[in-house]
């Protein structure tokens, strides 16, 4: 006899287990004579597919609790009566189970009878035909006839709009097709209510229900006179997910027909980095499904790694490589050849001409690690200098300053499962229901559990109050005040006496402690005291500092609210400093975990895209290091570090930086005082930009290489739990070649001599040179799934919390955090603050979003303003507003709402045409030059449309866009 | 009209304030909603999901599962029959249709001078007294044509 002892998992195992998997002790029972051992708490169905048997089921899949309503998986069981539900019905020692006789067989085939009667025999034609799990149960029940018809008179079905006569049949109701990506049909819904759980259990937005009662019960997204779009739906997919039938369906499925094949790949959206399942007929991409063995996602999905993947297949994505001598002509399209020896032609002649630091690179938080170390490895190895820097200089560099400096290295402590165990969480400075909305779904779930939230924010967020979610503090600050609150938070813990002081000295340094306690103990940081300054009531934040470290493992999430700051390094450290003073470290449940903007972030600073330090967070001042890299590299190392995004400019500017290879990045659009990013464009004799659209940067290069998508090449994505992901080529290049290979070709054109034939060599490289990667390989991901980083012969799995014995610089280090406002102040010219963020259905600066359904939801960036601030201006919802700071000025539509406290305005920048960052300052971060976006003083005023900076700007892009037609 | 918008939020929030601290709220404050106001208001929905932190979806769930709950006025009388399987053993299904068809109405209608809805209704507990009606919060007996007919005029039918 088998006997099964809880089989490893399997991350290829896809089989739909029925419930949850659960913990407990483990408890033995027989079914169908196989003994199995499973947790205690395991329903009898999944104990069964755990056997390998699978008992028919229609409203359980294992994605969601057990509902017990769909009456198909009943089962025998020995001693007891009746015929139970196997997935309401936990197991017990000894339990001798049945899945099948000819009892149970009559039961199941007279129910699918039932559901059948009410449903269309139309599979042939359906949209789900050949993955339709109704389908399969009536295969597998041996359904062999409907003996029910509608009686004569009345028509008792959901699924005929007519009867025979032409009558309308009231109970039929047509399809839903108001959301871009997924149709509700409700002919074919057999109420399983599996959608209305994935909303509510997965997804936590609990826009869908069941109305009615009885045979009128149906689905409704929201209220009665609601449709999918105008409910509270966030598309996120989990009900068509969990739909068994054709109701609710992807439009891709229903035009395309079903996917004959699947790769296992990473979103390529925001730093969660979700595993997806790449559906294709062919080359073409059917649908992308949330890949339930993701271990960052654990198969949810938001709208844009779910659905918005058609930017891949835009009309706007250029193919080709295109050149010009000047950014005033016209593109013409050449062959690769052409064009890399254009580009390597004039970056080796600007160096002869100004020096070999006159050019420089910026890396790529959206391509692979593989793709982001050749990158730099250009500018060290190719160009001979250390002018490389990337976009996490404009987001996270303050996360890598602040935690190097506390806790020795830069990167969250926690993996994502962490949040399952906490029991008090902050968040500050970050959105994650728009921002990272799978991770906001997997806290909603622990917060509708009953931990508590603290937000601390300038705004309402979502997380502040939704339904079943309700922050226990709300901490309403004014932007740029984050570190006072944050130490005032450590000042109450430390005067009231709340720190942990065990840890502290087992851990911290004692002595740093003590300056440190000294220093938050001066009466001047007491919340009373800072009051006038933050705004935040000082009740309110003694509560909040209390509750934070007496409630039990207490986790700090925090985005770019904090860091994109002049003080963004020191709210990291004051962040730190509270997570070791109440000892939440090196456990689960606990931890300080910044959350990525993007993809990769994290990989791109792993792999040494800042100018000072190499590959795994060395400075590039360490002879050893700089020798060890010689070595691999053949080439000797520029010892003096190289310079930042602003520096460039400001070179360029000044004359003496030419040349820039840009890859996946679009400065313009995304870094702070758009003007001075263009005049520093503007100034460069050779700007190469290498992406999919002809991005804004893109108006002022003289070289575009066409980018390959995610979908197009294999790699690697670090997300923001410094989990490596896989991934993999989905589809050939539609540009012909990968990112990797382009990057090569460039570095080949320019005198190197690369041959890398596959990103698993670059990885190797990477595995060689850095020690935190040294035991990734494609080989091991392979096996793993994905590894989270330090991954080397002390870690061969990976580690997925950080700290857990010790801190990685030894003892943790607390640091003095002393306010110092910001130069960015409001006085009668600017009397606004404008913080920026994003929304849920946009991503960045929207290359990729606005080529897709997704602008549905937004179709441009709008300011919410105060109702205070709004009437003192004589301003209506939806007037077009002038928005001005000391940099410029902009217009966009104006929204009313007391999501924004008064005197502060808040706008996203996902739209090119509204350019918020031409308002945004140059004032930066202290220690990193991460630009402070979310402070700048404004004023707003009445606008009758665009600016002449907004017409001027348009006018150059279209100059600049033009593409010459192709000869021949 | 303002004002006795006004009026109505206010009583709204009042009503659920008053019930709001109840364990499983949400039913009382429904009860209560359409004991003043005669149907539970579209203009609550809102005010009611923010005070029990619900979605629209879960309180649309919850209003159309009980057929009780109205989205608009009654008539300023309900009559309800009970369709039930005793009442119409005992006559109750064709003295409904005689009902509706005299009034000219079809369940859940009200009569064109808003004096009464006639609503079914499926057991009033009264089976030994079938068939069984109701008018506004009274339950009657044994009703045939001549009593309803007289029920029915005395509320203005």
């Amino acid at each position: 006899m088998k006997d099964f002892i809880i089989p490893p998992a399997d991350w290829k195992d896809e089989r739909d287990m029925g419930t949850p998997a659960k913990q407990g002790a483990p408890v033995t029972l027989t079914i169908d004579g196989f003994e199995v051992t499973v947790p205690e708490g395991t329903s009898v169905m999944r104990a069964a597919a755990e056997a390998g048997i699978q008992v028919p089921k229609l409203c359980a899949t294992d994605s969601l609790e057990a509902f017990g309503s769909c009456r198909l998986c009943v089962v025998e069981i020995e001693g007891r009566r009746g015929t139970p539900a196997s997935c309401t019905t936990p197991v017990a020692p000894g339990m001798v189970v049945r899945t099948q006789s000819d009892n149970v067989r009559k039961i199941r085939r007279g129910v699918m009878e039932l559901y059948i009667s009410d449903h269309p025999l139309d599979c042939l034609t359906c949209s789900a035909n050949g993955d339709c799990e109704l389908q399969d149960m009536a295969g597998a029940v041996g359904l062999r006839d409907v003996r029910y018809t509608a009686p004569e008179g009345g028509m008792a079905t959901h699924f005929a709009p007519r009867n025979t006569s032409g009558e309308a049949n009231p109970e039929w109701r047509p399809k839903d097709d108001s959301n871009p990506y997924f149709s509700y049909d409700p002919a074919k819904c057999i109420v399983c209510n599996r959608c209305v759980r994935a909303c509510e259990e997965v997804q936590g937005t609990f826009a869908l229900t069941i109305e009615g009662r009885g045979f009128d019960s149906r689905v409704s997204f929201g209220a009665k006179t609601d449709d999918a779009l105008t409910s509270d739906c966030v598309s996120c997919g989990a009900c068509v997910q969990a739909c068994p039938t054709a109701t609710l369906q992807e439009k891709s499925v229903i035009e395309m027909g079903t996917p004959d094949r699947a790769v296992v790949t990473t979103c390529a959206y925001c730093g969660v980095g979700c595993s997806f399942k790449a559906e294709l007929q062919g080359d073409q991409l059917v649908r992308m499904v949330p890949y339930k063995h993701g271990k960052a996602n654990r198969g949810h999905s938001c709208v844009k790694g779910r659905f918005a993947y058609g930017y891949a297949s835009h009309k706007d994505r250029i193919l080709n490589p295109m050149i010009r001598d000047n950014v005033s002509d016209p593109w013409r399209e050449v062959s690769w050849d052409e064009a890399l020896s254009f580009a390597a032609t004039k970056m080796r002649g600007i160096q002869a001409e100004y020096g070999q630091k006159s050019i420089g690179v910026i890396t790529s938080s959206r391509c692979t690690n593989e793709e982001t170390y050749l990158v730099q490895k250009l500018a060290r190895a190719v160009f001979g200098n250390n002018n490389t820097d990337t976009c996490a200089r404009v987001c996270h560099s303050p996360t890598g300053y602040g935690l190097g400096q506390t806790f020795g290295t830069s990167a969250g402590t926690q993996d994502f499962d962490s949040v399952e165990h906490t029991d008090v969480v902050i968040i500050i400075g970050a959105n994650p229901t728009d921002g990272h909305p799978v991770f906001a779904s997997r806290l909603k779930k622990r917060l509708r559990a009953g931990a508590k939230l603290i937000v601390i924010d300038p705004r309402r967020i979502d997380l502040v109050k939704s339904a079943h979610i309700k922050a226990a503090h709300h901490l309403p600050l004014r932007p740029g005040t984050n570190v006072a609150v944050v130490t005032a938070l450590a000042h109450v813990i430390v005067t009231e006496g709340l720190m942990d002081e065990a840890f502290i000295r087992a851990r911290c340094d004692w002595d740093e402690f003590q300056d440190f306690a000294a220093f938050v103990s001066d009466p001047r940081h007491a919340p009373e005291a800072t009051e006038m300054l933050t705004g935040v009531p000082a009740t309110e934040l003694r509560e909040a500092a209390k509750l934070f470290a007496t409630g039990g493992n207490g986790a700090i999430y925090y985005g770019l609210g904090v860091t994109e700051h002049s003080q963004g390094s020191t709210t990291v450290m004051a962040i730190a400093n509270l997570a070791m003073l109440t000892g939440n470290l090196g456990r689960p449940g606990v931890g300080v975990n910044p959350l990525r903007g993007q993809n990769n972030v994290q990989g791109a600073c792993d792999m040494g895209s800042f100018p000072h330090e190499l590959p795994g967070y060395r400075h590039v001042k360490h002879a050893d290091v700089r020798d060890l890299f010689g070595r691999v590299w053949g080439v000797e190392i520029d010892p003096e570090p190289g310079l930042r995004i602003p520096n460039m400019l400001d070179a360029a500017v000044d004359g003496t930086f030419k040349g820039l290879y840009c890859q996946g990045e679009d400065i313009l659009q995304s870094d702070p005082d758009t003007k001075h990013v263009a005049a520093g464009l503007a100034a460069m004799e050779c700007v190469i930009v290498h992406d999919l659209f002809l991005n804004e940067t893109a108006n002022y290069a003289h070289v575009f290489l066409p980018g390959s998508t995610f979908l197009e090449k294999d790699g690697t994505f670090t997300n923001a739990e410094r989990r490596i992901n896989r991934v993999r080529e989905v589809m050939k290049p539609r540009n012909g070649c990968a990112d990797w290979q382009i990057t090569q070709m460039l570095a080949n054109a320019m005198g190197a001599n690369w041959s890398y034939m596959h990103p698993s060599q670059i990885m190797d490289e990477i595995a060689l040179t850095t020690p935190s990667f040294a035991g990734v390989s494609y080989t091991l991901l392979e096996e793993k799934g994905s590894v989270q980083w330090p991954c080397n012969a002390d870690h061969p799995d990976g580690t997925p919390l950080m700290h857990v014995d010790g801190f990685v610089r030894g003892k943790g280090r607390f640091i003095v955090t002393e306010y110092v406002a910001t130069d960015e102040k409001t006085g009668p010219r600017f009397p606004l603050l404008l913080t920026t963020g994003r929304i849920l259905s946009q991503y960045n600066v929207g290359a990729q979003t606005r080529r897709t359904e997704n602008v549905i939801w937004h179709e441009a960036d709008l300011l919410e303003i105060h109702p205070h601030d709004a009437e003192n201006r004589g301003l209506n919802e939806g007037d077009w507003v002038k928005l001005a700071s000391r940099s410029g000025e902009t217009t966009l539509r104006a929204k009313i709402t007391d999501r924004v406290s008064p005197g502060v305005v808040y706008t996203t920048f996902h739209h090119p045409d509204t350019q918020a960052n031409v308002i945004t300052t140059d004032y930066s971060d202290w220690a990193t030059n991460c630009p402070e976006y979310k402070v700048t003083a404004v004023q707003v005023s009445p606008s009758n449309g665009p600016t002449e900076w907004q017409e001027d700007y348009a006018a150059q892009a279209a100059q600049a866009r033009r593409i010459l037609p192709a000869a021949e | 009209m303002t004002q006795s918008n006004t009026s109505d939020t206010d009583q709204i929030d009042r009503i659920i304030a008053a019930h709001s601290a109840l364990e499983g709220p949400l039913l009382p404050i429904l009860h209560a909603l359409q004991d003043a106001f005669g149907h539970v208001p579209v203009t609550a929905h809102a005010p009611i999901c923010d005070a029990l932190n619900i979605s629209k979806a879960e309180l649309h769930g919850v209003i159309s599962f009980y057929h009780d709950f109205r989205d608009t006025p009654a008539g300023r009388h309900v009559v309800k029959i009970c369709r039930a399987e005793a009442c119409q053993a005992m006559g109750g299904a064709a003295l409904a249709e005689s009902v509706l068809a005299k009034l000219g109405l079809d369940w859940h209608g009200t009569t064109a001078n808003g004096a009464v809805t006639i609503e079914p209704v499926y057991c009033l507990g009264l089976c030994a007294c079938a068939p069984a009606a109701m008018v506004d919060n009274r339950v009657v007996g044994r009703v045939n044509a001549t009593k309803l007919d007289k029920l029915l005029a005395e509320v203005g039918a």
